[in-house]
């Protein structure tokens, strides 16, 4: 049966009855390619081009003006606190909903996919509303005297918020997966909770970890509407750089925008290049939605 | 036997891991207190109002518009993805060709690069005397500054979540299916209607609802490009800004929550196709093993 089968099939194959003829094959790839170049890189291009316009001296001057330094800066310390506290919170998400059976999980699992379904300024607003002038929390501040609006804090929040799903949703996949008998394993030999966790959980982990903690950071530094909302723009103060980008724009200022904005992008660059290595050499260690 | 015992042993009522109201808690607390709590203060707020004042601002003349813009162009952006998304898809997995691995990368830069970056690279495309806009010129296409820059801006957002929706279930699609569709006298043309296009669809839609969602809220990348003319191209995400600046809370937060209830109803949405996906995933994969 299966002979004459694959007889008749070889048959056919001869011709284009399972994939196209070659000028449409070409067709396509160019249309396809033509869109990528077209919508992708030659953005991606422009910011280069345009941050190199006035010439090299204007660029190193821009990116070394003290308001640029200081909202590099403050860039840096918001995803210095923002990224470990996600990597925190995703590995105890993934913990708890993939070691364990309990009620309500996958809607559990929903709610901590929620932020990357709100409006960027939205989830500025809710800490507006939360902690400004007149937010329904305020009366918890006024007597610790802490400034969270307009401030560091608000900054540290929003972003945490926008990033807030990044390494749980790679981590509990993955954990899904490999199930718990590594563990019990260990367990029955005798480690004990933070032993196993250290020495079985984690190393089985690891590179979904850094591919979250990658995308997570990536986010954290590049934020603009929440960060946005929150910040108050204070030159030297509360301008993280996507934000020093929009004020330095707004001024006609564009070879210094694109000069800050470059470095973002060179930023963008490096994570795609890192996301990518991580994908080929350790594709069989990540989620299978994450196997290119 | 020998696959049935870890199957057993995963199933067991009671976990012998450690850590489960640890995890849970620790869950359950920053989840509460980072995302739930701030977004119930968004309905607690508006709720404050009274039906009669929510329902004159939701219905005044510049909020629809608002709306209208943002889902109008959110919809149109996400068909464009829709379509090139799938041709994407379609010539990563089925054609080999030079430079795939660099393209393959660039797919993902919307999600890596920061959204001003891409808003401001962008305008400077598209802006009369950019390299594209100074090509449309000539043609009496306007992009920068009009709801069609908008558009431009969300597609280049939302590519990503197409092309990767899509890519896997392409890729799991059984070549016996078309073979045996080629056997049995179908063109090539009456394969791809018949047979493959109805196992993609579900995550079409998928992806489509993802980019959907994306682009409604977007901001970052569409303030530069969009001009901001109050009832022309001024976006719903904007005007919540715009109304926070002039500390008129009230107008903000119920534009936010007429958005949020959008956005919790677009991921029920998104949940359930993505259930649909997976479901019809394995049923082609069960049907595929039978046919072995």
């Amino acid at each position: 049966m299966t002979t004459t089968n694959t007889a008749a099939i070889t048959r056919v194959t001869h011709g284009s009855a399972i994939t196209e003829s070659p000028w449409v094959r070409y067709l396509l790839i160019v249309l396809a390619l033509a869109f990528l170049a077209g919508f992708l890189l030659l953005p991606l291009v422009s910011v280069f081009t345009e941050a190199l316009r006035n010439g090299l001296g204007t660029y190193v001057e821009a990116l070394t003006d003290p308001d640029a330094l200081a909202a590099i800066k403050l860039t840096l310390i918001a995803s210095a606190i923002a990224v470990p506290a996600n990597l925190i919170f995703g590995i105890a998400a993934a913990w708890a909903i993939t070691k364990f059976e309990f009620r309500g999980k996958t809607f559990l699992t929903t709610l901590i996919d929620l932020p990357f379904s709100v409006s960027p300024v939205v989830a500025g607003l809710i800490y507006v509303l939360m902690f400004g002038a007149s937010g329904w929390a305020r009366p918890l501040l006024d007597t610790t005297n802490i400034q969270i609006i307009f401030a560091v804090p608000g900054i540290v929040l929003a972003t945490i918020f926008v990033t807030f799903p990044f390494v749980a949703r790679e981590l509990i996949p993955l954990m899904q997966e490999q199930g718990t008998d590594d563990e019990q394993a260990a367990l029955s030999l005798g480690a004990n909770g933070w032993q196993t966790f250290w020495h079985v959980t984690l190393p089985n982990v690891r590179w979904a970890l850094l591919y979250g903690v990658l995308l997570c950071n990536a986010r954290a530094m590049g934020e603009f509407g929440a960060v946005s909302v929150v910040s108050g723009h204070i030159r030297g103060k509360t301008n993280t750089m996507p934000l020093h980008v929009e004020i330095l724009y707004n001024e006609y200022n564009f070879a210094a925008a694109f000069a800050v904005a470059s470095l973002l992008a060179g930023l963008a660059l490096v994570t795609l290049g890192l996301k990518s290595l991580l994908e080929t050499r350790y594709g069989s260690e990540l989620a299978r939605s994450q196997k290119h | 036997m020998t696959i049935a015992a870890p199957y057993t042993a995963r199933r067991m009522p009671r976990s012998p891991i450690p850590g489960f109201p640890l995890a849970l808690g620790f869950t359950l607390f920053w989840l509460g207190l980072i995302v739930l709590l701030p977004l119930a203060g968004v309905f607690f707020k508006t709720a404050t109002l009274g039906p009669a004042e929510i329902w004159s601002i939701a219905s005044s003349d510049r909020v629809i518009a608002a709306l209208r813009l943002s889902f109008g162009t959110a919809l149109l952006a996400a068909s464009m993805n829709a379509v090139f998304g799938l041709l994407v898809a379609w010539v990563f997995v089925r054609y080999e060709f030079p430079g795939k691995r660099l393209f393959d990368a660039a797919i993902d830069l919307p999600f890596a690069l920061p959204t001003a970056v891409a808003g401001i690279a962008l305008t400077a495309l598209y802006a009369p005397n950019g390299w594209i806009g100074s090509l449309l010129q000539p043609l009496g296409v306007k992009v920068a500054y009009t709801p069609l820059g908008i558009v431009v801006a969300l597609t280049f957002i939302g590519l990503p979540f197409v092309v990767r929706t899509v890519e896997p279930v392409l890729r799991d699609i059984e070549r016996e299916f078309e073979e045996a569709a080629a056997s049995l006298g179908a063109s090539r043309w009456q394969t791809i209607t018949r047979v493959i296009l109805p196992s993609v669809v579900p995550s079409l839609l998928t992806g489509f609802a993802l980019a959907f969602a994306r682009g409604v809220g977007e901001y970052g990348s569409v303030i530069f490009i969009a001009g901001n003319v109050p009832f022309v191209s001024e976006i719903a995400p904007l005007l919540i800004v715009i109304r926070l600046e002039e500390f008129h809370y009230a107008g903000a937060t119920t534009i936010a929550a007429v958005m949020l209830v959008v956005s919790f109803a677009m991921l029920l949405a998104i949940n359930a196709l993505q259930a649909w996906s997976n479901r019809h995933r394995s049923r082609n994969a069960t049907a595929a093993a039978k046919e072995h």
